[in-house]
């Protein structure tokens, strides 16, 4: 303790809540609401959409509600997927560095396949012409 | 604690297997592991859903992987995961916002109940979707 020249004020100051908690329960309290309605719709049409090979699948996006009611539901479900891997992260893996990396990946991968596959939606939607 | 670099001499709590295993306790933590479930479930459904959009024949691919074996029993697990992690979480609105279910046997009796609907809605809705159509 010979070279510690900080008060324990100092030391004790900023290591409480970033104050983000609320927030983050907020976000993921509102993208489950939507997810309650959209997952059974979204279970049925991984049903009705895979029942017909190609064609099937393609017919199935081509409709304008399916293909809203499909990017609603990725928007929400990536959304509640990147909060809920962000506390999970956050709770087991201590070690810096480490865990930024997952964090950094955890959005790169919700984000990107967010685009991924709405784009994909947009584009059987929009080639469809309906 | 070998190759720990552990150095807080406090007491640590006792970790999952000291503890006796309750229905609660399981649909809490089943919540967190189907919740990472359905992350993993939703790489494979991006991979179909953008498999639509790359043509017939990547399409093809996917499907023969989806249709194979063990592509059946991963969307099977995926579907009681997500199942799981659907009625369980409306539990946990109804804990937030009317904050009812938290008697000891009402909370164990609601737990038992998510799991066995998780099981029974997906054979349910496995057998419909393979009879039906």
């Amino acid at each position: 303790m010979s070279t510690n020249y900080k008060t324990p004020a100092a030391a004790a100051r900023g290591l409480g809540s970033a104050k983000a908690g609320t927030n983050h329960h907020i976000r993921q309290r509102v993208s489950a609401i939507a997810l309650v309605f959209l997952v059974p719709w979204f279970l049925y049409a991984v049903i009705a959409a895979s029942r017909a090979g190609f064609d099937g699948a393609t017919d199935f996006l081509s409709q304008p509600w399916n293909a809203i009611l499909m990017i609603l539901t990725l928007g929400a479900a990536f959304f509640h997927m990147r909060l809920g891997m962000q506390v999970i992260v956050e709770d087991y893996i201590a070690k810096a560095g480490m865990k930024q990396g997952l964090l950094i990946l955890n959005t790169f991968v919700c984000v990107g396949l967010f685009a991924a596959t709405a784009l994909s939606v947009l584009k059987i939607w929009i080639s469809a012409g309906v | 604690m070998a190759g720990s670099q552990w150095t807080d001499p406090r007491p640590m709590s006792p970790h999952l297997q000291i503890w006796k295993w309750h229905w609660t306790m399981a649909a809490s933590i089943f919540h967190r592991v189907t919740g990472v479930g359905n992350y993993l479930g939703a790489l494979l459904i991006s991979i179909w859903i953008i498999s639509i959009a790359a043509g017939p024949e990547t399409y093809g691919f996917v499907e023969g992987i989806m249709l194979s074996p063990v592509g059946q029993i991963l969307l099977f697990f995926w579907l009681t995961s997500l199942l799981f992690h659907f009625v369980n979480g409306i539990r946990h609105m109804i804990w937030d916002g009317p904050k009812a279910g938290f008697q000891p046997k009402v909370a164990s009796a609601w737990s038992v109940f998510n799991f066995a609907f998780a099981i029974i809605a997906a054979a349910t809705i496995w057998s419909l979707a393979t009879n039906l159509f």
